[in-house]
């Protein structure tokens, strides 16, 4: 597997796209603290662009890097490898450079800007842990619509919409559960409503460690009971892992059985 | 060598195989014929683990396939499109090749062998047709595998590659190989195989030597064979 990872991680970081999306990262972290001119409220804008931005590009890369390696699949299949692990380097070798340069794009900026001497330092590298898990999570998810679809524009369609779905209509979707029953005490459906989507719980997750859960009125004070304790915390990590796990899990069944 | 019993794979409501049992003896060459669309990728890709047959046991070697990734160091096998990652340079991918399998020095006089020196540093998205070909060939035959399985391996060949193919295909069966291949040119098929393997709508229809194939259809030469029994069968 290490051997598949490490091809698949060097093809990546040879192609142009990794480096747009460093670069993206870089200038956006530049731009922010410009702005700014303070670290904290750069953490919190940078916040509402990783959150839904990581997602939707480890999705695309995810379902675009299975498509065009086809080929580089095909010849390892007769190769005397197990699936498992030609799948599982191939989908570890994308999360990884994507989440290379999530992590390079933004720490340089903020390293030189003085990240080391600031108290945002936790909030940061925060921000970089989960995002580095949204990459995960969405680059498994795609590897999952990838190898369910042979047909890559039925593929592609597919991974926008869960995007969609897990970034916008779920958000939507639950706001009306909460206004439609607002009778009834919902501090327990939205808190499980938050775990099971790993956009808003990684949302919740850094608000909540930024302190300006106040805004947030009743509930954001059930939720600070909760998410601010570390048990909270755990929970919540413990939530993002088995997100990770469940869509690799899924990879290795499905390619087991999956003919070429 | 190969043993395969009551073979079964359905692709949707598309039933390709249907029952296939051959076996395969160690040594030799043989040839699986059969018209567009009868099973033979299918088959062949079976024994490699590329295709989940749905019924059927397969045996290389005296062991069952299933489970077990390790027997396909055993072969060597040719694929019928050289698909290869176009952003990958011929040098590379051999080396790549060599990394994923075992180390080899074969590749060099392979190269030597299909002229490919000049390529070596070309992207594989930029080579013609005959030349990925070459290059499959010299990533199928740089490993010293017992059981060979070629598809297609003629395709986009020029007149003096096709000769150092046959010349190689040869040497590997005096070494005391097994070698399947697929074809549809059956001038080339008659020329290199022992023994041939008749797949007809997903089932072995005959298998035996050429000779015995005439005799059989009553036809004359090879080729006619081959028609009759298609003529035969679909009128």
């Amino acid at each position: 597997m290490l051997k598949i990872l490490k091809y698949s991680f060097f093809d990546l970081m040879r192609s142009r796209w990794s480096y747009v999306y460093f670069a993206f990262y870089l200038l956006l972290g530049v731009v922010l603290l410009f702005l700014n001119n303070d670290l904290s409220k750069a953490v919190i804008t940078l916040m509402n662009v990783i959150i839904v931005l990581v997602p939707l590009i480890g999705t695309i890369f995810g379902v675009m890097y299975y498509y065009n390696s086809k080929e580089f699949t095909e010849l390892l299949l007769a190769q005397p490898l197990k699936r498992s692990s030609i799948f599982l380097g191939q989908y570890l070798g994308v999360a990884l450079s994507l989440s290379m340069s999530l992590i390079l794009g933004l720490g340089i900026p903020f390293v030189f800007y003085g990240l080391f001497k600031s108290n945002a330092i936790w909030d940061f590298s925060l921000l970089l842990i989960t995002g580095s898990f949204l990459t995960l999570i969405f680059t498994a998810l795609a590897f999952n619509i990838a190898l369910s679809n042979e047909n890559k524009i039925k593929g592609f369609g597919y991974a926008i919409l869960l995007w969609l779905f897990l970034a916008v209509i779920y958000d939507g979707l639950f706001l009306m559960t909460l206004i439609l029953f607002e009778d009834y005490p919902l501090d327990k459906l939205s808190l499980i409503g938050t775990m099971l989507n790993p956009i808003d719980l990684s949302r919740t997750l850094i608000l909540l460690k930024l302190d300006i859960s106040a805004l947030l009125g009743y509930t954001g004070a059930i939720f600070k009971q909760f998410f601010g304790t570390s048990f909270g915390l755990i929970v919540s990590f413990i939530m993002l892992i088995v997100w990770v796990v469940l869509p690799v899990l899924r990879i290795m069944f499905k390619s087991k059985r999956k003919d070429f | 060598m190969v043993n395969i019993e009551n073979l079964h794979k359905k692709f949707g409501k598309n039933e390709v195989l249907k029952g296939v049992d051959l076996s395969i003896k160690d040594g030799g060459i043989f040839a699986v014929l059969g018209p567009n669309g009868s099973g033979k990728t299918t088959l062949i890709k079976s024994v490699l683990g590329m295709v989940i047959p749905d019924q059927g046991t397969i045996n290389v070697q005296g062991k069952n396939i299933k489970k077990n990734p390790n027997y396909r160091h055993q072969i060597d096998y040719l694929p019928q499109i050289a698909n290869f990652p176009s952003n990958l340079k011929v040098k590379e991918l051999i080396r790549m090749i060599k990394d994923l399998r075992k180390i080899t020095n074969e590749d060099e006089r392979l190269i030597e062998l299909f002229k490919l020196q000049p390529f070596l540093d070309k992207k594989l998205g930029n080579l013609s047709g005959g030349t990925k070909q070459k290059v499959n060939l010299v990533l199928t035959f740089m490993f010293d595998s017992p059981l060979i399985i070629l598809d297609e391996p003629t395709t986009g060949l020029d007149p003096i590659s096709l000769i150092r193919l046959k010349e190689l295909i040869q040497v590997e069966k005096a070494k005391g190989k097994t070698i399947l291949i697929t074809s549809h040119i059956m001038s080339f098929v008659e020329e290199v195989s022992d023994e041939i393997v008749f797949i007809l709508e997903g089932k072995i229809y005959f298998k035996g030597t050429i000779s015995e194939l005439k005799t059989k259809t009553n036809q004359p030469d090879f080729e006619h064979a081959i028609a009759s029994i298609l003529l035969e069968n679909h009128a």
